[in-house]
């Protein structure tokens, strides 16, 4: 479901944390419907990228346009972007004082100004579809982790955003949780929902991903359809980089051979 | 103006009874935090202990010292103890016991918060490394009980000197009611003895008070991690 | 008698402590926010106001600004004299909580599109309330058990008619009437603080 049209276009893009560049000119389109996946090592600044979509990092070169609308102006209204732009964050961070529903009701109530009923009809059904509409009443320290991530994945949807960012979301979960979130994520993905997903599980970054970009050193390194990118990488360094990932079952192969050998 | 501050100030011996003044505030003070670590360090062991009784009674006599002013103890100890049981004791007495008392109940509770907020694994990974029950306290426990305590124990010493003018009620000559007596005398010459005179004294507290809070903060900071 | 005087010292105890609570607040969102030049007055005045005695506050007030040409009364004096002792530990108090809200929290609500005043008050202030209650109730107790020397700028409270019939007809309904008159106003505060704490810990913080 790509239609043509480019929601995001980046260009050229710089950020600093005191004296070290962690973006060193980044240039990247993501075009409506789009499910764009960014792997690389960490410190690659894949984090930093979607913190700057989302106006958390100031920006110290280059252009952001969103919906043809410039982020990198100073004059930019972000409360109004923001509700364009849903984020999801590693460590979930809902607000531990509101009951899940009530995390997802704030945005839409007191930032967007909707009516109430119309805002939980959005809650209910987005809660009944990651299978979390009975727990609407549970504080998030009542919540497993998978649950915490998937309401708060919801929080953001309940805006209707044009776009979602998930930073790592996956990160702090245990692993039989992690399932449970990407299935959600994957789901919206069939859906045509326009995302960009940082994040190291490889699997899913290949079932999700239209195209995945690999990132090193505040640059795109490569920029690849997914199947492209973990058959056949374009460079040494995504090879170096997959290659951490296929330790575990390279070093498995050889301990069968040997017990195979004896 | 500057003139008449000076003039209240050397007038007769108004300086000199105005450090006089000091001195029995910081007597009362000091003497009271002294005692109060004295018997304030058994009592909080006692309540962090799992000993049934001592600590209810503990824990009512904290809360009761916790929401009674401490103006109504000294004028209960003050008035009312000689007439009672004919105990007589002097005001300067009097306020040391009631400010010891006080002192002591808000020791003992920060003495058990040290105690109790020290992770259980600290002793059992003292002993796991072959150390006995006192080596355990010497080398483990108390090393990090006493940094817990310390900005606590110099915050009650501030409050302590900052709760002394209410000696003030039972006519001991501390550095408030020196300070009126001054203004009494010369308030008739020196129209604005008042003001250099509680201006003196709110500096005099400043100026106490003040080091040891940043002396408590600078602790507080240091030893946080 | 002792129940006007109580009546006294509550009022004048509850104006403190409400006006506390707004100057507080005021002085550590300047703080939390870091406005430039008020935050340095803010700072002075807080170091000033608790590193000094309520009592000296109240003599410099009551009998030195009149002096100066600024006749306050003796209620006024106490409500002022109160405000500026307490708005400054409430302050440290709420400031104590405002840091305790990580930024992650300030992120999170930043990204659904929260402005400035709404981030302060559906997800700062209520976290920051919870961890600061055991502060702000110390501070509110210590606030009432301070009014008892408000008979210095010669308001008729409880120590003050206490001390006539202590030093005159001293009976021991006196002792105790003094002493159940102190315990009636500031227990159910002291108690009332204490289930809310239990309230808030069981309301689910600490995610």
């Amino acid at each position: 479901m790509i239609t043509g049209k480019d929601v995001l276009k980046i260009t050229d893009l710089k950020k600093n944390f005191d004296q070290t560049a962690v973006l060193k000119g980044l240039t990247l389109t993501v075009r409506q419907g789009e499910v764009l996946v960014i792997i690389g090592p960490s410190g690659c600044g894949k984090s930093t990228l979607l913190r700057c979509l989302n106006g958390l990092e100031s920006v110290n070169g280059g252009q952001i346009v969103f919906g043809g609308q410039y982020l990198t102006d100073p004059q930019t209204n972000w409360s109004r972007v923001r509700q364009r732009i849903g984020m999801v964050f590693q460590n979930y961070e809902l607000f531990p004082h509101l009951t899940a529903l009530e995390n997802i009701l704030l945005g839409p109530l007191r930032v967007q100004g909707r009516k109430r009923p119309e805002a939980l009809a959005t809650a209910e059904r987005w809660l009944t579809r990651v299978g979390l509409w009975d727990r609407r009443d549970s504080f998030p320290r009542q919540l497993s982790g998978g649950q915490k991530q998937r309401v708060a994945i919801v929080r953001a949807l309940a805006m209707d955003p044009e776009i979602m960012l998930f930073d790592e979301v996956t990160a702090s979960l245990d692993p039989e949780m992690v399932r449970e979130v990407l299935d959600v994520i994957l789901n919206l993905a069939r859906e045509g929902l326009t995302m960009l997903i940082v994040t190291h599980e490889m699997a899913f970054a290949r079932a999700v991903a239209d195209r995945l970009i690999f990132m090193d050193e505040g640059r795109i390194v490569e920029d690849a359809r997914p199947e492209v990118f973990f058959q056949n990488p374009a460079t040494e360094r995504a090879r170096r980089f997959l290659n951490i990932f296929h330790f575990d079952e390279i070093h498995k192969r050889q301990g069968e051979e040997r017990d195979a050998g004896d | 103006m500057l003139d008449s501050a000076l003039s209240v100030l050397r007038m007769g011996r108004n300086l000199p009874r105005l450090m006089e003044g000091l001195g029995v505030t910081l007597e009362i003070s000091l003497v009271s935090v002294a005692l109060s670590i004295l018997l304030g360090v058994p009592m909080g062991l006692l309540m962090a202990s799992r000993r049934p009784l001592a600590p209810s009674f503990l824990r009512l006599y904290l809360e009761f010292i916790r929401v009674m002013p401490i103006l109504v103890l000294l004028f209960l100890f003050y008035y009312s103890l000689s007439k009672f049981w004919n105990i007589n004791l002097s005001a300067l007495t009097v306020s040391i016991l009631v400010f010891t008392l006080w002192g002591a109940a808000e020791m003992g509770d920060l003495v058990r918060g040290a105690v109790t907020s020290l992770p259980r694994h600290q002793w059992d990974s003292g002993r796991a490394l072959g150390l006995t029950e006192s080596q355990v306290s010497v080398y483990v426990v108390i090393p990090q009980a006493v940094r817990r305590l310390l900005p606590g124990v110099i915050n009650l010493t501030t409050r302590m000197i900052k709760t002394t003018p209410f000696v003030f009620f039972i006519n001991l000559p501390d550095l408030v009611k020196v300070g009126q007596q001054i203004v009494e005398v010369s308030g008739l010459r020196i129209p604005l003895a008042s003001v250099w005179v509680y201006g003196t004294i709110f500096v005099i507290y400043f100026l106490i008070c003040y080091p040891i809070s940043i002396l408590s903060r600078y602790l507080e900071r240091r030893w946080q991690s | 008698m002792f129940l006007a005087a109580a009546k006294l010292t509550v009022i004048l105890g509850c104006w403190g402590v409400l006006l506390s609570i707004v100057v507080g607040l005021f002085c550590a969102v300047v703080r939390f926010y870091r406005v430039p030049l008020v935050r340095w007055l803010v700072g002075a005045y807080i170091e000033l106001a608790r590193n000094t005695p309520l009592m000296v506050q109240l003599f410099f007030l009551y009998f030195g600004l009149p002096r100066l040409g600024l006749v306050l009364e003796g209620e006024t004096c106490a409500i002022v004299g109160l405000t500026f002792l307490g708005g400054a530990y409430l302050a440290e108090a709420f400031r104590g909580g405002l840091l305790a809200v990580g930024r992650d929290q300030i992120e999170a609500g930043l990204s659904i599109g929260l402005n400035r005043l709404q981030l302060l008050r559906y997800v700062i202030v209520p976290q920051a309330l919870a961890v600061s209650l055991p502060a702000i109730s110390a501070t509110v107790i210590f606030l009432l058990k301070e009014t008892s020397v408000f008979s210095i700028v010669a308001l008729p409270d409880l120590m003050y008619v206490a001390k006539d019939l202590l030093k005159e007809g001293n009976s021991a309904e006196t002792n105790l009437l003094l002493v159940i008159s102190y315990l009636a106003v500031i227990l159910p505060v002291s108690l009332f603080f204490g289930w809310l704490e239990r309230r808030l810990r069981f309301a689910g913080f600490g995610s």
